[in-house]
């Protein structure tokens, strides 16, 4: 097999990530790349959640709509997951849950529920008619008591029966790599990097136990692939943090937010690095988190602050402070299902245009994007990078979907980047007075020297004015300092590098157009859909020059929000018409079967102007 | 250092406050104090919000940052904890303080930052014309308000303290001998020193007056006030200290004190940082990356 993926779902809290994470590893110990996926409710504990690892010979950064084996750790993981496991695919499940009905399902939406009942044509259907469907469907069951065979393996072992079930992940995941014919060794290599001590024993007898059992062979096997050592697995949210360090950071604010905490959590975490004495600050809310990292900017540290849709909104006021006064500032930005409150643990791609425009006025920000997880780590630096040589704010776009899904990458593609673009230290003043912190230049960055500065002193302000940075409500005063300021975006445009600005990664008579996480499912497209372009948008702001990368091309962008909101500015950009704009927003990732539909339609030439795409569990 | 006069610490532009206005009483005692402590321009950032108040690091020759309405404390403290050398004064009006920005005013007490804030209190919002402020009390009808305000007072030595401000003094902007020596003390404070000013606007706030104000005013420490305490006081005598706190502070009407409420010895959030920054504050973050990165380290957990 070529292309598998694993799921695992159950209730939230119970442990499924480490169970993703174990099985990934293991399979990555045994020389697969991985990339997984994690879907979840806005609940601590109790609600479904489940993740997708996907396989494969190369790397891999998209995702299938079904999957070859489904775990299910609870009853409501049958009802939910229906339909998504591949016909010939395979159903590791408890036993015991069959018993229940779809309506006692405490968790259940009563939609989901409503909708088994229909067509199952009862008020309440059980458990075991859902089986029944999967076996229809051409899924083999696989019934697996994992508790009782916690229980057993604990007597056998002679651990407490409560302490055997702290292991039922680990029972999970090598059940399924024992049916799979998985070799045991690269299990227990992957349990070592999960636990310690005497937990880790534990876990390794208890994979042992599970693998001295006979079970019976499924049709499809997974084969060890050639480890090589030298590869890391990591999140989206890991990889930003990362990119942050690397890009030399030193101070970063935060408000607790899904799914923007995990950054500055692990910043907080691995403060004992050299080079990472990061100070960390949680504030009270993110006005306060955006212009505490616009007051240590000013001292001169890199600073940074992170978060997600409802909290940049009220970041639009600091960031309009940062580029009035030119501070050097960065906010990583995971956008999340909005409006509002929206959907608070779902992605979406919805806040393009907030990045853009959001905030009173005008001043100079640059916006760019992420696509995958390596991008996270490297855009971070260049964001960290351009904010100090612009003096300006940079919105570095992320969302959802890459910081919670996690990745398996050769460790050299981490690389620290050398960039130039320092902050522009004038010399020291002579004698005692002001320095022209706003000093006419030509390429609209003046000269800066931080707060603290020995010999020197100005002033800065929020309102308009002068080169020292006294108020003024002066004529020439203000046009002159509005030009300057806004003459920055003409000079990044001039001096990012265009590999910087976008990649056509192929050109094609249709030309799909797309920004930010859509990146790896697009490039996975590319290879059942000949004639099918993609040019991959990395620099939103200011806006590449593409137009003639479109001259005669059938436009397509694929985006997560509902107005494609990439298609309108293309259009606002380049004067070229987009003519499908590809769109899902119901806080699912596209899975990498319906884009290529999608793209085959407009391929054949039966698609509409309009394309929502709706699958996702 | 050059050798700094008292004169040049006053920058050159003119303060545009209305004539009479206590801000200037505030800011020649902030001058005072600064050039008294023999205060490296270079090496002091005075930050402020927006109103009338929020002017007053333009007329200082220092590092001066007019920021946000509401937002000075964030600012403040973002800069000094990005360098810890610096001297770090916030001032801003009881809107800019108390309204706006009250939420930022009990999170500065909960962090103890080691710098001065200092709140400019009229009881209106003068700069957009003389609305109710958050410290003009129910029921109190100034000449530029159409009704009487609706809204209650919020004492601020009283929310100071319950939001853990280590150092909490009142001051009165015409009696600027005075202020200067509270301001002076404030700066020497370790931790979060808040100094409330009674700032009259002759403008707008006709109700409490230079001349409401004179014959009310007293001195705590004249009457033998103590507001300090230590470290590890027994909790008897804690509870007397916030007893008499909680009564000075709340005394307005026939008279009103002025001076020291307050001053605690309670470690400051720089102090605190040093649990998971070892070598804060000497290494801090102005002075930019002083080591690489140890990448091939940090990338051990994720090692496959």
């Amino acid at each position: 097999m070529d292309d598998f993926t694993w799921r695992v779902g159950g209730p939230q809290g119970g442990g499924i990530e480490t169970a993703a994470t174990l099985f990934a590893r293991a399979v990555g110990k045994g020389g697969w790349w991985v990339a997984t996926k994690r879907e979840y409710h806005s609940n601590i504990m109790g609600r479904h959640s489940y993740l997708d690892v996907r396989l494969s010979r190369k790397p891999v950064e998209a995702f299938r709509e079904r999957v070859e084996m489904l775990v299910a750790l609870d009853g409501e993981t049958l009802a939910r997951h229906l339909d998504q496991v591949r016909p010939g695919g395979a159903l590791l499940y408890d036993p015991k849950v069959l018993d229940l009905t779809v309506h006692k399902l405490p968790m259940l939406d009563h939609r989901v529920a409503d909708a088994l009942s229909e067509r199952f044509g009862k008020l309440d259907p059980s458990l075991k008619d859902l089986l029944q469907a999967y076996v229809e469907a051409g899924v083999q069951p696989l019934p697996y008591p994992f508790e009782e065979v916690a229980d057993r393996i604990g007597a056998e072992l002679g651990v407490p029966s409560l302490q055997a079930r702290r292991t039922l992940n680990t029972i999970a995941v090598a059940a399924s790599l024992h049916f799979l014919g998985f070799p045991l060794e690269p299990l227990l290599e992957a349990l070592a990097l999960q636990f310690r001590g005497k937990v880790l024993e534990l876990n390794q007898e208890v994979a042992k136990a599970v693998y001295r059992e006979e079970v019976p062979k499924l049709p499809f096997q997974l084969h060890l692939n050639g480890y090589e050592p030298g590869r890391v697995y990591l999140t989206g949210a890991q990889a930003a943090a990362l990119g942050k360090l690397a890009g030399g950071l030193r101070f970063q604010t935060y408000y607790p937010i899904s799914p923007a905490t995990d950054e500055s959590t692990y910043l907080e975490a691995h403060t004992a690095f050299q080079g990472a004495d990061v100070a960390v600050v949680q504030t009270e809310d993110e006005i306060a988190a955006v212009t505490m990292a616009v007051g240590a900017a000013l001292t001169g540290a890199k600073a940074a602050t992170a978060t997600s849709g409802p909290g940049f909104s009220l970041m639009a006021e600091g960031m309009g402070f940062a580029g009035m006064i030119e501070a050097p500032l960065v906010v990583t930005l995971y956008q999340r299902g909005g409006p509002s409150t929206g959907l608070p643990t779902r992605t979406e791609q919805g806040d393009l245009m907030f990045a853009l425009r959001g905030g009173h006025g005008e001043y100079p920000r640059l916006v760019l994007a992420s696509g995958d997880i390596l991008d996270a780590f490297l855009d971070a630096q260049k964001a960290l990078a351009w904010a100090w040589r612009y003096q300006t704010v940079v919105v570095h776009l992320v969302d959802k979907f890459l910081a919670s899904m996690a990745q398996s990458l050769p460790k050299e593609a981490l690389r620290v980047l050398q960039l130039d673009g320092e902050r522009r230290l004038a010399p020291r003043q002579e004698g005692f007075g002001p320095y022209e912190r706003y000093a006419p230049s030509e390429d609209g960055i003046s000269p800066f020297i931080p707060i603290g500065t020995p010999g020197g002193f100005y002033w800065m302000t929020s309102d308009e004015h002068d080169l020292v940075g006294h108020i003024t409500e002066d004529i020439p005063l203000r046009e002159y300092q509005m030009e300057k300021r806004m003459q920055k975006l003409k000079t990044a445009q001039e001096e990012i590098l265009l590999e910087d600005q976008y990649t056509l990664y192929r050109d094609g008579e249709v030309l799909v157009l797309g920004w930010g996480t859509v990146k790896g499912t697009l490039l996975e497209a590319l290879d059942h859909l000949p004639g099918v372009g993609y040019l991959h948008l990395r620099l939103l702001w200011p806006f590449p020059k593409i137009a003639h990368l479109l001259e005669g091309k059938r436009l397509v962008t694929v985006e997560h929000n509902y107005s494609g909101q990439l298609a309108d500015l293309v259009q606002q950009e380049t004067l070229k018409r987009v003519h499908h704009r590809v769109v899902k927003y119901n806080g699912r990732p596209f899975t990498l079967d319906e884009v290529v539909e999608a793209l085959k339609k407009v391929l054949a030439k039966e698609a509409p102007e309009r394309l929502v795409l709706r699958k996702g569990v | 250092m050059l050798e700094l006069k008292l004169a040049d610490y006053k920058a050159e532009k003119q303060p545009d406050w209305c004539p009479g206005c206590g801000d200037y009483g505030i800011l020649s005692a902030l001058q005072m104090a600064l050039f008294e402590l023999k205060k490296d321009p270079s090496q002091t950032a005075v930050f402020s919000g927006i109103g009338c108040s929020a002017k007053t690091p333009h007329y200082l020759n220092l590092y001066g940052v007019h920021t946000l309405h509401g937002r000075v404390l964030p600012t403040a403290q973002g800069a000094k904890l990005a360098n810890p050398h610096l001297t770090v004064v916030a001032v801003g009006g009881d809107g800019d303080g108390l309204g706006i920005g009250a939420g930022h005013f009990v999170a500065a007490g909960r962090r103890n930052v080691d710098m001065l804030y200092i709140l400019y209190d009229n009881e209106v919002y003068g700069l957009t014309k003389g609305q109710a402020g958050p410290t003009l009390g129910f029921g109190e009808k100034t000449k530029s308000l159409p009704k009487p305000n609706p809204q209650g007072r919020i004492n601020p030595l009283l929310l100071a303290f319950a939001s853990g401000y280590t150092w909490i003094a009142r001051g009165y902007a015409y009696d600027v001998k005075g202020l200067k020596e509270l301001i002076k003390e404030g700066l020497e404070h370790k931790g979060l020193a808040f100094l409330h000013v009674l700032q009259p606007c002759p403008t707008y706030n006709d109700l409490h007056t230079k001349e409401w104000f004179a014959p009310r005013l007293y001195k705590l420490q004249d009457e033998g006030y103590d507001p300090y305490v230590p470290e590890g006081l027994p909790p008897e005598e804690l509870d007397r200290k916030m007893a008499q706190f909680q009564e000075k502070a709340a005394e307005w009407g026939e008279r009103i004190p002025i001076g020291v409420f307050w001053k605690a010895e309670v470690p400051t959030f720089e102090e605190r940082l040093k649990a998971y920054l070892p070598r804060y504050p000497e290494v801090y973050p102005a002075l930019g990356q002083r080591e690489p990165l140890d990448l091939e380290g940090l990338l051990k957990e994720f090692a496959l």
